[in-house]
């Protein structure tokens, strides 16, 4: 047992559905480990309970040593975990380099007073900030659409935004979900490089959710598996690949003549 | 390549400008305080003071993206606070003939300026012990809640005989408010708002009103946030409610309704929801063309037939410009976009090198 990040027997109810049942994983630091599972198996409401979207009915959220179940999901951006949207989500309205800059907010030092009297102290930071949201941009290949707005950028563009504001929150653990969703091949194979290269530049840990299976297999180290809310199966991809288990819960039972 | 920031002599220029543009400012208003005539200067207080009530409510509903239909409230309370303040206690005991003002409303007394920012103080403070149901709900929820509040000011100023003078109201007040007055005030709003919203905190709003979801998840408290921009704006509200009180010189509860707020967010709306710049243009030409159409009420001879004087003509002329503004610019005059010197040069072609 570590106590970098572990979920306990989490468990989420919705009126009389169970969404999740006895969800437990303990992730080492470093480790790019996926969740997959069929369409509405829970693995969103997975990364809810850990961001805290949605309160556990039961089980614990440890995150450091510390249990963050049913933090206010700004407190637990704080603590360093950071998300990206199945469903993009950006701040479409505002420019690109202004959506980056968001995520440094929760760090900032000034007090609003100063920002309002426009202080010296206050303009130094916002510089910095700025500088430092452009690096994120220069990174993830965006700095040249700096002062787009972010509603007009193409799809893929758009998710490599995501992840570049979900960076610049300088988290330890990033979960990504479905990163790849409506990219083409190509596409998708720079993303994983992609994820690779930011993994191993920022020393992060990255939980990931994904339905493209090469995208996982080539990707992850190790694999958890969900269906219907409960985890079937868990292991390196060649293990996952094999199972009966998980091959029943993507194909069906084999008829039996 | 580090970010390519505005260079020096950029941001000097920009300085310079918005020096000798409050300077033209300041020049014209000296013009207009010693030869204006007092129908003029009477249009150009309201202008101001309708530019602070804008640029705060801007704040709220257009940065945070927030449907609050309670600026009036605030107002009212400002113009109570400081009209209560400024009138001497002999006024006070004459006034209050019903029932006699509460202590200590009854003995004090301060000067202008001190009873300006106590109307200030006082709005935010009953802005804050309304947020927290308040902000417990979004769109048209906290449209309800906000107005039912402004409603419940606009009674409670009838009730409390005590320290309202009810529906009498307060009367006699020192017409203090002058053309100093009203543009100071403006002017220090507009620009403290400007830098909050370009500060870290405006982008904060912005991406509340953007996606909520998104910004919790980028670390945005929007509970903090959005409570900035509401106090910000309230306190605003109440000193520009008690420069109306100095400014009309008589206030009853009949003059804060949520038709103030109604021309308010009209305003905000025309100029466009989320520009400051907007608000700006809203206010000064609902201040100065409520008045100009005056002219379309008066009896006109057309040499065929001759028009009588129709009351209330101009209401209707302003409903149909607001529709046409509506119809071509869906999204207000200015949109989201400010104005800026980087934008006057390019478009003078100031700005080739």
């Amino acid at each position: 047992m570590n106590d970098f990040f572990r979920l306990e027997s989490l468990v989420m109810q919705f009126g009389g559905l169970t969404a999740v049942n006895d969800f437990s994983i303990s992730i080492e630091p470093g480790e790019l480990v996926g969740l997959i599972g069929p369409n509405g198996a829970g693995k969103t409401t997975v990364f809810n309970m850990i961001t805290g979207f949605l309160t556990p009915t039961s089980g614990r959220v440890l995150w450091q040593g510390e249990d963050i179940t049913g933090l206010p999901v700004h407190q637990i951006t704080a603590r360093g975990i950071a998300r990206t949207f199945q469903n993009i989500r950006l701040f479409t309205d505002m420019t690109v380099l202004e959506n980056v800059m968001v995520s440094f907010h929760h760090k900032i030092r000034s007090r609003f007073w100063k920002a309002m009297l426009g202080m010296p102290s206050h303009g130094r930071e916002e510089q910095r900030i700025r500088e430092e949201a452009y690096g994120f941009l220069q990174e993830l290949n965006l700095a040249h659409l700096a002062d787009e707005k972010a509603g007009s950028l193409a799809y893929g563009q758009q998710r490599r935004l995501e992840i570049a504001r979900a960076l610049a929150t300088y988290p330890k653990l990033l979960l990504l979900d479905e990163p790849a969703a409506g990219m083409n091949p190509q596409e998708t194979m720079e993303l994983a490089g992609l994820v690779r290269e930011i993994r191993k530049r920022h020393g992060l840990t990255i939980f990931l959710i994904e339905h493209d299976m090469k995208f996982v297999m080539g990707l992850c180290e190790r694999i958890k598996v969900l269906d219907y809310g409960i985890s079937i199966a868990e292991g390196t991809p060649e293990e996952i690949q094999t199972n009966p288990d998980v091959i029943k819960a993507y194909l069906g039972e084999p008829k039996h003549a | 390549m580090t970010w390519k920031g505005k260079d020096m002599d950029t941001s000097k220029r920009n300085l310079y400008c918005n020096l000798a543009a409050l300077c033209l400012l300041a020049l014209v208003l000296y013009l207009f305080d010693r030869h204006g005539t007092e129908y003029q200067i009477r249009i150009l207080n309201n202008m101001a003071v309708f530019i602070t009530l804008a640029v705060s409510y801007n704040l709220v509903n257009g940065m945070c993206g927030l449907l609050h239909l309670g600026p009036n409230a605030f107002i009212t309370i400002g113009a109570y606070t400081s009209a209560l303040l400024t009138m001497s206690p002999m006024e006070k005991q004459m006034s209050f003939i019903i029932e006699p003002l509460i202590w200590p409303f009854s003995v004090l007394q301060a000067p202008f300026f001190v009873s300006l920012i106590a109307g200030g103080v006082m709005a935010t403070i009953f802005a804050f012990l309304i947020s927290f149901p308040v902000f417990r709900v979004r769109g048209d929820y906290l449209a309800i809640v906000t107005l039912g509040f402004g409603e419940v000011i606009r009674v409670l100023c009838n009730a409390l005989q005590g320290v309202t003078n009810g529906p009498l109201g307060l009367k006699g007040l020192q017409p203090y408010t002058n053309l100093w007055w009203s543009w100071g005030v403006a002017v220090f709003t507009v620009l403290v708002i400007t830098k909050l919203v370009n500060s870290s905190f405006g982008r904060a709003m912005k991406a509340i009103r953007e996606d909520e979801i998104a910004a919790k998840a980028m670390g945005v408290d929007p509970f903090r946030h959005l409570l900035l921009a509401f106090l910000v704006s309230a306190f605003f509200s109440g000193v520009a409610g008690g420069l109306m009180a100095h400014l009309i010189t008589t206030i009853s509860p009949t003059l804060f309704t949520f038709f103030l707020t109604f021309n308010l967010l009209i305003i905000i709306v025309v100029g466009g929801l989320g520009s400051t710049t907007g608000a700006v243009i809203g206010a000064a030409l609902f201040a100065w063309g409520g008045e100009a159409l005056r002219v379309v009420e008066s009896p006109m001879d057309l040499g065929v037939f001759t028009i009588p004087g129709i009351p209330g003509m101009r209401m209707v002329l302003f409903s149909v410009i607001l529709m046409v503004v509506i119809l071509f610019a869906r999204r207000g005059i200015m949109g989201r976009n400010e104005f800026s010197w980087d934008w006057l040069f390019s478009k003078l072609g100031l700005n080739a090198k």
